[in-house]
């Protein structure tokens, strides 16, 4: 249940955004997770209510975007999306792919009142 | 009104897990962030390590555990320093817990620092603790299909052990796929195949200390300006 720790952090940086622009009501944040991180967005969701309550992100809409895993590789250059945790080039059989997307852990924006 | 943030949720704990990095690679102690599920046989392979490596390099360890201190009981009475977290029902470990457990700890000798994390394939994933190396035990009575449920985990980890090789025989666990599916998610880790009762294999887990704690040793003397070997 790492999603309560996050849901934490991205409360933190949610009251922190609000309270530098002067707001005094949270409505909303939209909320970036990679795949490979593996964030249940209904137990963020649930985790996220809980700790809100009582501030001013209490009852905010948290919006959750799952980004895809893709990979570039080293050797070739190709990029694509890693299909079944497969880190194997498919274009040209190497093993050195680096991951691009699907490890984010991102607050994107806050919507404020 | 929309406020764009684009800010890393982590971004504090990473900042707290990159300076202690620099601190203990200042130090030359090599940090291993050793994680498993419970069960997995962590313990156990840090008794083994201690006696394995005592007479060679100094050894710390920092315990994470829920409730109990059973694990840290068993690492001090195998003759090594050792300081135990208690999460209190938290799941992983992070920086912050570590940055205040090495206060309690004389890092004057210490060559390798093994932080063992709390039993869970999941969370200690995601959370940096200041480590040089991830380590991902898990053992064959848990099954093959463990790296492909629990990819983050083994895909971060630059050793991942196979450990209870020992029971092979009394289980059904699939080594080629196991095998198959670790090197699709991870080719550049090091696969080490273990057994805690019978000792095969840990000494290839003694020289992957061992290869750590020199490149920590050397970093830290050119950090110093020490000339080296």
């Amino acid at each position: 249940m790492h999603e309560l720790a996050i849901a934490q952090g991205i409360l933190e940086l949610a009251l922190n955004t609000a309270t530098s622009h002067g707001a005094g009501k949270i409505t909303g944040i939209r909320v970036l997770t990679g795949e490979l991180t593996g964030i249940v967005p209904e137990s963020l969701e649930f985790g996220f209510a809980a700790l809100a309550e009582g501030t001013m992100a209490a009852g905010a809409c948290l919006s959750v975007r799952i980004v895809p895993l893709t990979g570039r590789c080293r050797d070739c250059g190709d990029e694509r999306r890693v299909d079944k945790y497969r880190f194997i080039c498919a274009a040209c059989g190497s093993y050195a792919i680096e991951i691009v997307s699907g490890r984010e852990l991102k607050v994107e924006s806050v919507e404020v009142e | 009104m929309e406020i764009p943030v684009m800010s890393n949720i982590l971004h504090k704990n990473d900042e707290n897990a990159a300076e202690l990095n620099t601190m203990l690679t200042t130090r030359g102690i090599f940090t291993v962030n050793l994680m498993g599920s419970p069960g997995c046989g962590k313990t156990s392979l840090l008794e083994q390590t201690v006696s394995l490596l005592k007479n060679e390099l100094t050894l710390a360890v920092i315990e994470g555990d829920l409730y109990t201190s059973k694990d840290a009981d068993r690492i001090a009475g195998a003759g090594t320093p050792v300081v135990q977290i208690n999460t209190g029902g938290g799941c992983h470990l992070d920086a912050f817990m570590v940055k205040a457990a090495l206060t309690k700890l004389d890092l004057a000798a210490v060559d390798i620092l093994i932080i063992e994390n709390v039993g869970n394939l999941v969370c200690p994933a995601e959370f940096n603790v200041g480590e040089h190396a991830k380590v991902v035990v898990f053992s064959v009575t848990e099954g093959e299909d463990k790296p492909l449920k629990y990819p983050l985990v083994f895909r971060q980890s630059e050793a991942i052990i196979l450990n209870k090789t020992d029971l092979l025989p009394y289980t059904s666990f699939n080594m080629d796929a196991a095998i198959d599916d670790i090197k699709g998610l991870n080719p550049q880790a090091s696969l080490l195949q273990t057994s805690c009762r019978t000792g095969d294999g840990l000494p290839a887990w003694i020289e992957w200390l061992k290869a750590g704690a020199a490149r920590t040793r050397r970093q830290a003397n050119m950090i110093q300006g020490v000339k080296c070997d």
